[in-house]
């Protein structure tokens, strides 16, 4: 049938399900994932500190994004292996990358029943015109945005939830933060216009009229909105849950500090406490070292630059 | 009346919004002192229970709030909030209030994949669309509780006394047909009980 995915055969079994109904599924789990911190981990060791530290679900990934970085070279989706070894260490959702455009890497990730792919700049892209279709895939999308244009141009392709880009291990916020700032200035600025302009607003950012006009009228992305890129601080989580954002990834931030542990669960709790000043402060003590960090204008690769 | 919602982590906003659109009053649950304030009921909301449990104890909401359900608070759970309330556990050594005597499975559907929507017949409550997210499944209820609903002949909804736990997602819909009833039926109900 043309719109509908074949049968999920599980040990109960589930009804056929239209197109549709998959999307409301899938951006749902992102809705409880919210007020979460979703862990980049490389081990099933790490997953397992990550889901007892709190995380909400954790990012499977050979290597974390300060790696990448010095690493340098060509960066790929991550072994299946070490993938289904993070899925079976831990009970919370596991996400997992391929790259922009490799739509074979997300059969892949689709194939092993992964929770989430990320469709993501910090791997090399695959494709430097199109993301990958992801209307085709029962399997839901997170996909990263630096502005409301590219927002909605991944949400038309098919992403069920939607990140800041920031600037991946960095440990710098100040890209999470303009991505987030210009986002919600946007969306007050279309919400605010009378319908008429919305029509050349959709031409100038290059978007679907019916999604624009989803945002006007709701004034709100019609998907979940995390932050990711440079969050190393219980301050930094509760900077960006301020700015709007409705949970965080942190990456490097965690594995590449002193405690992770520590720092982790820290990171929890100013997330769900993210207005509580005076608790924030008793979380920010004694963590250890923060990963050391580069800022914007020290590196040469702009990964948010990737895929707009 | 006053419903609090734990909002901790989750989609505990959504809880809100069903519960404002009936008429209620919400506050949220956060922190300990939090729980100062007066309210009549509480919501239990979807998110993940490893996550919820784990800061319910640390932020020191945890003996308070289960004193409460044990004395006969209304409760509201969906989700990860069935496995809050749960007795046992099936697939994990982690318990949490341990006031409702049903035995849960924790994502029993398998993972994202084997999420679904399904429509059935809920008691007392009528026809209702079903959102069944990483799922966990009531394998088995004490005798003393009610069973609400059932899809494929597994439980998916159960009153005991004044705990309501559905392992669906009635605040994903426009449909306010579950919050009503457990505003209606169990609130109203145990408000006027002597």
């Amino acid at each position: 049938m043309e719109n509908t995915f074949e049968t999920n055969t599980g040990e109960y079994g589930r009804p056929t399900l239209t197109k549709q109904k998959q999307y409301a599924l899938n951006k749902e789990l992102a809705q409880m994932l919210k007020g979460g911190v979703i862990m980049d981990v490389t081990t099933p060791e790490q997953a397992r500190i990550a889901e007892e530290a709190g995380a909400c679900a954790v990012m499977a990934l050979e290597r974390i994004p300060a790696d990448i970085r010095a690493a340098g070279g060509v960066s790929r989706m991550s072994d299946p292996k070490m993938i289904k070894g993070i899925m079976e260490a831990v009970s919370i959702p596991v996400m997992a990358k391929c790259r922009i455009g490799h739509f074979a890497e997300a059969q892949i990730l689709e194939a092993v029943e992964i929770d989430y792919i990320d469709e993501s700049e910090v791997l090399s892209p695959a494709d430097d015109v199109y993301h990958i279709d992801k209307t085709q895939f029962k399997v839901p999308f997170v996909c990263g945005a630096k502005d409301l244009g590219e927002a909605l141009r991944r949400i038309c392709e098919g992403a069920s939830m939607i990140r800041t880009k920031g600037e991946p291990g960095t440990g710098d916020i100040v890209q999470a933060v303009r991505h987030m700032r210009k986002m919600n200035s946007e969306i007050a600025k279309v919400s605010a216009m009378r319908e008429e302009e919305l029509y050349h607003a959709a031409k100038e950012l290059q978007v679907p009229f019916e999604l624009l006009k989803t945002v006007h009228d709701t004034k709100r992305l019609p998907v979940v909105n995390f932050a990711a890129g440079g969050i190393a601080t219980p301050a930094d989580a509760a900077l960006m849950m301020q700015l709007g954002a409705e949970g965080v990834f942190v990456g490097s931030g965690i594995f590449k500090s002193g405690n992770p542990a520590k720092r982790a669960a820290a990171i929890v709790k100013a997330v769900t406490n993210y207005n509580d000043a005076k608790m924030i402060a008793e979380l920010s003590e004694d963590l250890g070292e923060a990963m050391v960090g580069i800022n914007e204008n020290e590196i040469e690769l702009l990964m948010a630059e990737r895929g707009k | 009346m006053k419903i609090a919602v734990l909002a901790v982590q989750g989609a505990f906003l959504e809880q809100e919004k069903a519960f404002q659109k009936l008429g209620m009053e919400t506050i949220e649950l956060r922190k300990k002192e939090d729980l100062e304030a007066d309210f009549d009921a509480l919501v239990l909301p979807g998110g993940e229970s490893t996550v919820q449990g784990k800061l319910l104890k640390e932020l020191g909401m945890f003996q308070d709030l289960k004193s409460r359900i044990e004395n006969g608070m209304p409760t509201m759970a969906t989700c990860a909030g069935v496995i809050l309330l749960a007795g046992t556990l099936t697939n994990d050594s982690r318990t949490y209030f341990q006031t409702l005597p049903v035995s849960v499975t924790r994502n029993a559907y398998g993972r994202q994949l084997g999420s679904f929507y399904q429509e059935g017949v809920l008691k007392e409550i009528g026809n209702f669309g079903m959102e069944f997210i990483r799922a966990p499944l009531i394998e088995a209820a004490s005798p003393e509780c009610t069973i609400l609903g059932t899809v494929n002949d597994h439980v998916v909804a159960v009153r005991y006394r004044s705990q309501l736990a559905l392992t669906f997602h009635p605040e994903l819909t426009d449909d306010l047909a579950v919050h009503r009833y457990f505003c209606q039926n169990i609130v109203n109900e145990i408000d006027s009980m002597p």
